[in-house]
């Protein structure tokens, strides 16, 4: 079983781009009050992330991922 | 404190108040013809009202609402399973099923209910809901309320549902996809055809709403599903009678039996009382009347295409295809409020929609176009935006 670092290391990258501000990026890191995503850079970079691990991530767990740590422990458990 | 939400809300609507602008919540104070009204005190073309077929104001459905109301009385005072049913609701839902060639109809309290509770009921926890990214409020709300898991795939892109449908695997015979056949805000139609290819290559239950292509689109008027020839592979078409029926409530048809069980099922249907007499009468005879004068949709085309055509050649930016929706976008929202003010002033009256209503971040001035407007008044619409753009209140699309 893969820990969740590999999913971790892929939206780091994915993120850089959107990363305006240059934060130094962190599991604790929370995407929209910390790095300012609008909804919309939201749903693209959800994208990338399902076309990566070939997935679809339902809107249902949405409402519990702030941070980057949060959603790569929901994509382990999705994928995994 | 429970309220905070609501402060920028509160913020807005103290503004435009101050302004005495009024978008949200204009009163029309009186009908002068299908297609005019005063509203807030000026005397306005009705350039918003969804009133595609012109029947909200036909005396034939005036008299029916009547006659009704005279024999049943003003209410039905209680749900369709309890005391609410009466001989008028059957018969509308007889007429739909007739109308779409299926054997199964359920006739809703509105359209809302109808999409909502249909959603919220065909899947449940366990099952796959994939939809749309542009639904309608209705959509959402009731796959939110249906405890499966939602899965969104791009408006109207086959390839995307095609690739979130391959990655379910097993999982499609417990999947609902559900589109709409007009997009309410800018008036596009979805591919249903290769939507239906990818449901025939795929699996799943497909379901259509057919709010705004009822009376619309389709060689009788049966929506999108019809003008694509897909009606076979579409299992529950939705829709509502508050746009080309010209009266209030939804229903939901299906060539599949499963709907008549369906039916004790779904909460939106069961808890609220049933659609009053008058309501389910002007209803019955606006179907009759959209089915016996198919001209009435060939004026709405006639209608739709001049006014789109024309604020094209323009240079506003309009949505993709012509459609009896014809909604121009704004970038910037204080724009977006002087222009529909202007309009008003102008004797148009559209609707201003605002995000998260409009499917971007931008601002829409949204008509509707109706069979019931003349040419004249086509040509006044016309000229409003015409005007907005000549005073600099308005400017060309950036190609
Ligand atoms: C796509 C869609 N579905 C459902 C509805 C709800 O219909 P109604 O307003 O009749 O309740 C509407 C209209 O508001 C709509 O545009």
């Amino acid at each position: 079983m893969a820990d969740s670092k590999q999913y971790l290391e892929f939206m780091y990258g994915a993120l850089a781009e959107l990363n305006k501000q240059g934060l130094e990026l962190s599991e604790t890191t929370d995407m929209i009050a910390d790095m300012g995503l609008s909804s919309l850079e939201v749903m693209e970079f959800i994208e990338q992330i399902e076309d990566e691990y070939d997935i679809s991530i339902p809107l249902n767990i949405l409402p519990d991922v702030n941070t980057i740590g949060q959603l790569a422990q929901k994509l382990q458990e999705l994928i995994e | 404190m429970l309220f905070d939400k609501f402060k920028e809300m509160a913020g807005f609507q103290a503004e435009l108040t101050e302004r005495d602008i009024k978008p949200f919540g204009a009163v029309t104070e009186k009908f002068l013809s299908p297609t005019e009204g005063i509203v807030g005190g000026r005397k306005v073309i009705l350039a918003g009202t969804n009133n595609y077929l012109g029947l909200a104001y036909d005396q034939r459905c005036i008299d029916a609402a009547q006659r009704a109301a005279q024999d049943w009385g003003t209410g039905t005072t209680g749900s369709r399973l309890a005391n609410g049913s009466f001989v008028e609701h059957e018969l509308l839902e007889q007429e739909l099923a007739d109308f779409y060639g299926v054997g199964h109809a359920i006739s809703f309290t509105t359209g809302y209910s109808a999409t909502m509770g249909m959603c919220a009921t065909i899947a449940g926890p366990g099952d796959v809901i994939l939809l749309d990214s542009d639904s309608h409020a209705s959509i959402y709300a009731g796959v939110q309320l249906s405890g499966a898991e939602i899965i969104r795939f791009k408006h109207s892109n086959p390839d995307d549902l095609a690739k979130r449908l391959r990655r379910l695997g097993d999982r499609v015979s417990n999947t609902l996809i559900v589109v709409e056949g007009i997009y309410s805000m800018l008036g596009d139609t979805a591919p249903l055809q290769e939507f239906a290819e990818v449901k025939r290559e795929y699996g799943g239950y497909l379901m259509v709403d057919e709010a705004h292509s009822l009376g619309v689109l389709g060689a009788t008027g049966r929506g999108a599903a019809e003008a694509t020839g897909v009606e076979a592979d579409v299992d529950f078409i939705a829709g509502t009678y508050s746009k080309s029926l010209g009266s209030t409530g939804g229903y939901c048809v299906s060539q599949h039996a499963m709907l008549d069980i369906i039916r004790y099922c779904i909460r939106a249907y069961i808890f609220t009382a049933s659609a009053s007499p008058s309501t389910v009468a002007s209803t019955r005879k606006a179907l009759e009347i959209m089915r016996q004068e198919p001209e009435l949709r060939a004026k709405l085309w006639s209608n739709a295409n001049k006014l789109y055509s024309s604020l094209q050649d323009m240079g506003l930016s309009v949505g993709p295809t012509p459609s009896p929706v014809v909604a121009v976008e704004l970038g910037d929202r204080e724009q977006a409020i002087l222009c529909w003010n202007a309009l008003m002033d102008a004797g148009v009256y559209v609707n201003l929609v605002i995000p998260p209503a409009s499917p971007s971040t931008n601002f829409l001035l949204r008509c509707s176009v109706s069979a019931a407007h003349t040419e004249e008044q086509i040509n006044h619409i016309i000229n409003a935006y015409a005007a907005l753009l000549k005073n600099g209140a308005i400017s060309v699309r950036a190609e």
